[in-house]
């Protein structure tokens, strides 16, 4: 095992350590505001992959990329995104507000089985992989004799921006404030005079735009999309907030990092087939050593 | 509703206040609670609405049972039969899963493991040294409770919706593991499990089994409700509903949770046992997420805590898909409205602890003008329960 056989995977890991830890951060916020396991947060990024897809097919001529093109839609994506999570949280989960946790959960269980079989049961799109509408060009850089795309590196970059601004806007700003506050109590949040409700629906927005920007640079990354693709990657977001420190913004991009460089350096050291197991033994060690995860706060249970 | 503050603590479940049930079942001193409150609690005018209430439900169950007693007599085909058996064996994983989740509220999303370990345990042994399937079963429910402690060890200083993510991840890696090893016959999984024998019997149709697994439930069922009022089944809704009150309660908190676990994974260990009997072949798929989520929902659509609630749950998740076959590929987009439309109308489920609701049902037609209506204002009146208008 030299560093020239981990160091790709390293870096493979990277790339799905963004995709990671931008859905990773949605989750993340969800639950430190409503103690709601977003199971459906997935499959946000799924339908936004769709969209993206729609939207870009129908613009695109040829295969050849048109940045400028890909970056519009990439915005129009995130606010599809953002925009389908709230629906989701005005339609289900604000009606449910005074139901048990449990009951919300399968409630979002119920909201992932309808995204996934509503996308499945579009005749254009079925369940087959689709290849998506451009390909973006192979020219970049080496290092260690392994060769990356600009593609690659921009999106890395654009993750890294994205993270850091939502951790920005929610450690500098009012807003952020106000969102601190909700997660901590909600009625005397409210009883200072702040909107909970449109707090809760921002958040929720940005947890949607959030995978909305991941949909669209994991599509381009690995060239292809599928009804079934929000649900896995959604499950290992959710690990890695967990391993992070759920609640927290820089907890959850920690996550989801550390947990795709695990995931694929244990693919290359040990075969595909324990790369879960690699990266849950991982959990497992970590939260017995920090029950809160990585950067998680000691929280009190309510009474 | 007046008779829910105002009956006596322990004597009925019935609306009883659900914050404070916890404590009161702590704090009181064993006692069989339900089924006695209905016959000596005399004439206590604002119970008999309740006492109703429970005997219909009592009813309902006494006839499911009855139904499900003589299906294999109706000459139901194959099909059916095949769906009636993975409705049973549902049941028995939601019934296993109901301690954690209903009676200790834990969540836990990999309940397929022990259905799995249960499985394998009893595939592994009987293949290939030829075990009787009865006698597979104690090490199969040791290996099990091996399981539940290891998982259950760690996590159990973990906040609960931690918890979640570690169940998640044991079941994934048994999942993982049985695909993997060589031993466990890799991804084509375990097949030729020889049918089960009980003395001379040797159960080889889907009747026979169905009427095994029967049993089984109605086992479950009568376990569940002997520990949900035992010292134990207090503990742990003391527990669900309110964890630092149980621990200055004295209540062992993580000790108790453990044993959650390790209840649990008995029953689903059993269910795997004979599962693996049942079907010949065993294979990973059948034990992976999916199936862990379906028990999950099985208990929530139900009622959480709630064994009939449960059961009923259990029908409905297997049952639904099946019956809405005819839509093909739309039946599970189908099937997610409808768990959506469940948890947003009836959050605490169809058929939660508490009770159907048949009372406040009752009195909801009540307010409706018409023959019906009028009936069950005029029998409310007569009770004395509701004033005149």
């Amino acid at each position: 095992m030299s560093w020239n056989v981990v160091f790709p995977d390293i870096v493979a890991g990277l790339f799905l350590g963004a995709f990671l830890a931008l859905i990773a951060v949605g989750y993340s916020m969800v639950y430190g505001i409503l103690r709601l396991i977003n199971f459906a947060h997935g499959d946000f990024y799924m339908a936004a992959a769709f969209v993206s897809y729609a939207v870009l097919g129908a613009v695109t001529v040829g295969t050849k990329v048109n940045w400028g093109n890909v970056i519009w839609v990439g915005l129009v994506t995130m606010i599809a995104g953002g925009v389908l999570a709230v629906c989701v949280e005005r339609l289900v989960y604000r009606p449910m507000s005074r139901a048990a946790i449990l009951s919300l959960m399968i409630a979002a269980l119920g909201v992932s089985q309808i995204l996934e079989n509503g996308v499945l049961n579009i005749p254009s799109w079925g369940s087959n992989y689709l290849p998506y509408p451009v390909t973006p060009p192979s020219n970049g850089f080496s290092v260690a004799s392994v060769h990356y795309t600009w593609t690659q590196l921009g999106i890395v970059v654009i993750a890294v921006v994205l993270i850091v601004a939502v951790y920005w806007i929610v450690n500098h700003t009012m807003l952020g404030t106000a969102m601190r506050a909700v997660a901590q109590d909600r009625a005397a949040t409210t009883l200072m005079g702040i909107n909970t409700d449109r707090i809760i629906s921002l958040v929720f927005f940005i947890g949607g735009a959030l995978a909305g920007a991941a949909a669209v640079m994991a599509s381009l990354y690995y060239g292809q999309i599928n009804y079934l693709m929000g649900f896995s990657i959604g499950l290992q977001a959710f690990t890695a907030a967990v391993l992070g420190g759920i609640g927290s913004v820089a907890g959850a991009a920690i996550g989801g990092l550390m947990l795709g460089i695990l995931e694929s350096v244990g693919t290359g050291l040990f075969g595909a087939q324990w790369a879960l197991m690699f990266a849950f033994g991982a959990l497992v060690l970590t939260l017995w050593v920090r029950p809160t995860g990585l950067l998680g706060e000691r929280v009190g249970q309510r009474v | 509703m007046a008779n829910g503050s105002s009956s006596p603590p322990g004597t009925s479940d019935i609306g009883s206040d659900v914050s404070a049930r916890g404590i009161r079942a702590a704090a009181e001193p064993s006692r069989p609670a339900a089924r006695r409150a209905g016959a000596s609690g005399g004439p206590r005018p604002d119970s008999r609405l309740a006492t109703m209430a429970r005997n219909r439900s009592a009813l309902i169950v006494l006839a499911a049972l009855a139904a499900a007693a003589i299906l294999p007599e109706t000459g139901q085909g194959n099909y059916v039969m095949s769906i009636a058996v993975q409705i049973e064996i549902l049941m028995c994983l939601v019934l296993g899963l109901n301690f954690v989740v209903g009676y200790a509220g834990m969540l836990d999303l990999g309940f397929a493991a022990f259905f799995a370990i249960g499985a394998y345990m009893t595939g592994l042994l009987s293949v290939d040294l030829h075990w009787p399937i009865l006698a597979t079963i104690p090490p199969a429910i040791g290996a099990a409770l091996l399981g539940a402690v290891f998982v259950g060890l760690p996590t159990l200083r973990l906040r609960s919706d931690y918890l979640a993510v570690v169940t998640l991840g044991f079941g994934e890696i048994i999942q993982e593991v049985v695909t993997n090893l060589n031993q466990t016959g890799g991804p084509e999984g375990i097949s030729g499990i020889p049918p089960l024998r009980i003395g001379g019997l040797v159960v080889t149709t889907n009747d026979g089994y169905y009427n095994v697994f029967l049993v089984l439930v109605l086992v479950f069922v009568a376990v569940s409700f002997r520990v949900r009022h035992s010292r134990l089944g207090r503990a742990w809704l003391a527990i669900r509903e309110d964890e630092d009150t149980a621990q200055a309660m004295g209540i062992k908190v993580r000790r108790f949770k453990l044993y959650a676990y390790m209840a649990g994974s008995v029953f689903g260990s059993i269910t795997g046992s004979l599962y693996g009997s049942a079907f010949i072949a065993i294979a990973p798929p059948s034990f992976g997420f999916n199936e862990s989520l379906l028990v999950v929902m099985a208990v929530s659509i139900g009622g959480i805590g709630s064994i009939w609630g449960g059961l009923l749950g259990a029908g409905i998740v297997v049952a639904f898909p099946e019956v809405f076959r005819q839509f093909a590929q739309a039946r599970l987009l189908v099937f997610g409205v409808v768990l959506v439309l469940i948890m947003v109308l009836r959050p605490q489920g169809v058929w939660p602890e508490s009770g159907l609701g048949l009372d406040r049902a009752a009195r909801f037609v009540a307010r409706f003008p018409g023959r019906r209506g009028e009936a069950i204002a005029a029998r409310r009146r007569a009770a004395g329960v509701e004033r005149t208008p």
